[in-house]
């Protein structure tokens, strides 16, 4: 294949394209050369730790920020030189809900309705299809101050497909939800992906980029550190995990403190706890000696493949975040 | 200019729903008024009826304070994630620093026909006829204008609402060493420097003039240029930083 005519078929199937961006928040660098590229009608899901720079990605990406270094290409355009264009292509739902508490959810969405460019009456009637579509038909008429964190949320996607984007940019679109209102807001994002939108999804949960994502990508340290599809990221973790669920919270403890760095993965609710294993008897057996030589700390044991979990361990040498409820709404200890 | 327009009536619902704001600065002016009239204006002799001297004095606190309250809404605005919406919708910073101050210059009108409208049930007695009555109307948008986009600078400068509020405290006592309750002249010699060349006295004795017939001096003068100077400079200075805000 020619270059040109890589190009072309580039443009065209490629949703989101960027090479080497880099950027600096005084002697912070927060983005050390990002590269990305994302095909059309996908969900591509940007995973990492806290301050790994995918909010400041997304910026870039939706034009927000302007990047120091490296290029971007959105639905075709370039984030920089085009950027009006880029923002007629796409929506941006921040990690904040981004909505008036003191208008009302139909209101709000009138709003963006006009603001985008939609006649008035057309904005009225969107408004309302999307009350429907988001299962907010009766909190419709209340101020946004009254919902709750997931209706907020909802009030917010639904905010951001008051026309219809090319690429939607989620920016950890359930962190600080309840399980349900998560739920429900993947169903929505599946329903958009079935509809031929692009999403582009950040998030910090595994399960999340595991259920969402057609391809992940790994970013820690302002760098792109493993790209490719759920499966594909599993396989760069040679060997198996070996899962050990303890007998009580003391025997958890104790295996614990024995295991120190090689506990690849804790759960202390579950009182599991995983360690790296090729799977060999011999050696499996020497470990669970070691670790419970009065034989009672160790209730049953499990061997199985690795999860996004080791990946993400072994990739960023951080465990990430479990996705656990929220004991504070985040939405509202915010506002 | 239509995004100004949608975002105009924004603002305009959001400060009609926060009512405690609203009452603030509606009754605050109008409790002033009445204070200095029944409770201080005995004991000022000033050669008229005290109503006539202070309501020009109010009405400039009540627009000062109303205008400042701006600082607070653009800051409410920049720290929320809805600026960041506003622009991947293609809305420009422009459009959104306008719909506040549009918005600001409307809650104003409202609240100093409100105060005129106190002032003269209690015995102030304009007599001017329409054209100086415009003229005045014209002084004071001016100012409400200046002061809004100054407002703006603040509100973009202020890292929360919090602290864009310490603003209108600013803007509230500003009035106070200034022709606005007390003649200059009863007024202490250092007080008086800052007193007679500070914005407020210019523009109060510019509305005093055209209300009552006072003798203006260079004051129409003065007011204008003042007012024009903070205009121009805040919108500069607005522009570049929701530009930098915004980055």
């Amino acid at each position: 294949m020619t270059e040109t005519s890589e190009k072309t078929h580039m443009t065209h199937e490629t949703a989101v394209e960027a090479i080497g961006l880099e950027k600096s928040y005084g002697n912070m660098k927060v983005l050390d050369g990002v590269d990305l590229q994302v095909r059309r009608g996908t969900v591509f899901s940007l995973l990492g730790p806290n301050g790994a720079g995918k909010t400041t990605t997304v910026k870039i990406l939706s034009t927000l920020v302007t990047a120091d270094g490296g290029r971007a290409r959105v639905a075709g355009h370039d984030v920089v030189a085009d950027r009006h264009r880029v923002r007629r292509s796409i929506s941006l739902t921040g990690q904040y809900a981004a909505v008036d508490e003191l208008q009302t959810g139909e209101e709000n969405l009138r709003m963006m309705g006009r603001l985008a460019g939609l006649p008035r009456a057309q904005a009225r009637r969107g408004a309302v299809e999307l009350l429907e579509r988001f299962d907010l038909v009766n909190a419709g008429q209340r101020k946004v101050a009254t919902y709750s964190g997931g209706m907020r949320r909802r009030l917010d996607l639904a905010a951001s497909l008051v026309t219809r984007p090319v690429v939607l940019f989620l920016d950890e679109p359930t962190t600080g939800l309840d399980p349900r209102s998560r739920q429900a807001l993947w169903d929505v994002i599946g329903e958009l992906v079935a509809g031929g939108v692009t999403v582009f999804l950040t998030t910090q949960y595994l399960e999340e980029a595991d259920r969402l994502a057609d391809r992940i990508a790994v970013i820690d340290g302002g760098r792109v550190v493993a790209e490719g599809t759920s499966a594909e990221l599993k396989q760069r973790v040679a060997g198996s995990r070996l899962d050990l669920t303890l007998a009580d919270a003391r025997a958890y403890e104790a295996v614990a403190g024995t295991l120190g760095e090689r506990a690849i993965h804790r759960d202390a609710v579950r009182l599991t706890l995983g360690v790296a294993t090729d799977g060999n008897a011999g050696r499996v057996r020497d470990l669970l000696d070691e670790v419970d030589p009065g034989r009672d700390a160790v209730a049953s044991f499990a061997i199985h493949s690795a999860t996004l979990d080791d990946v993400f361990l072994a990739l960023t040498g951080r465990v990430a975040e479990p996705i656990t409820e929220p004991t504070t709404d985040k939405e509202t200890a915010h506002v | 200019m239509s995004d100004a327009l949608i975002l105009s009536g924004r603002c305009l619902r959001l400060s009609r729903r926060n009512i405690e704001a609203l009452l603030t600065s509606l009754m605050l002016p109008i409790m002033l008024m009445l204070m200095f009239v029944y409770l201080f204006g005995g004991a000022i002799h000033i050669g008229t009826k005290y109503v006539t001297y202070v309501v020009p004095g109010v009405l400039l606190l009540c627009a000062g304070y109303g205008a400042s309250i701006t600082a607070v809404s653009v800051s409410d605005d920049m720290t929320g994630g809805i600026v960041d919406r506003f622009r991947s919708l293609d809305v420009g910073g422009a459009s959104v620093l306008a719909g506040h101050v549009t918005a600001s210059v409307v809650r104003n009108a409202a609240s100093t026909v409100l105060v005129l409208g106190v002032g003269v049930l209690i015995g102030f007695r304009p007599h001017a006829d329409m054209l100086h009555w415009l003229a005045a109307g014209g002084v004071l948008l001016l100012f409400v204008l200046a002061l809004s986009w100054f407002a703006a600078v603040i509100g973009l400068l202020a890292r929360t609402p919090e602290g864009a509020n310490g603003f209108t405290f600013f803007v509230m006592f500003l009035p106070y060493p200034s022709s606005a309750f007390v003649p200059i002249h009863t007024m202490p010699s250092l007080i008086q420097g800052f007193a007679e060349h500070q914005p407020v006295t210019p523009v109060i004795e510019t509305i005093r003039s055209l209300l009552l017939g006072t003798p203006a001096g260079s004051s129409p003068w003065q007011a204008v240029t003042w007012c024009s100077g903070i205009l121009i400079v805040s919108i500069t200075l607005a522009a570049t930083l929701f530009h930098r805000r915004t980055r």
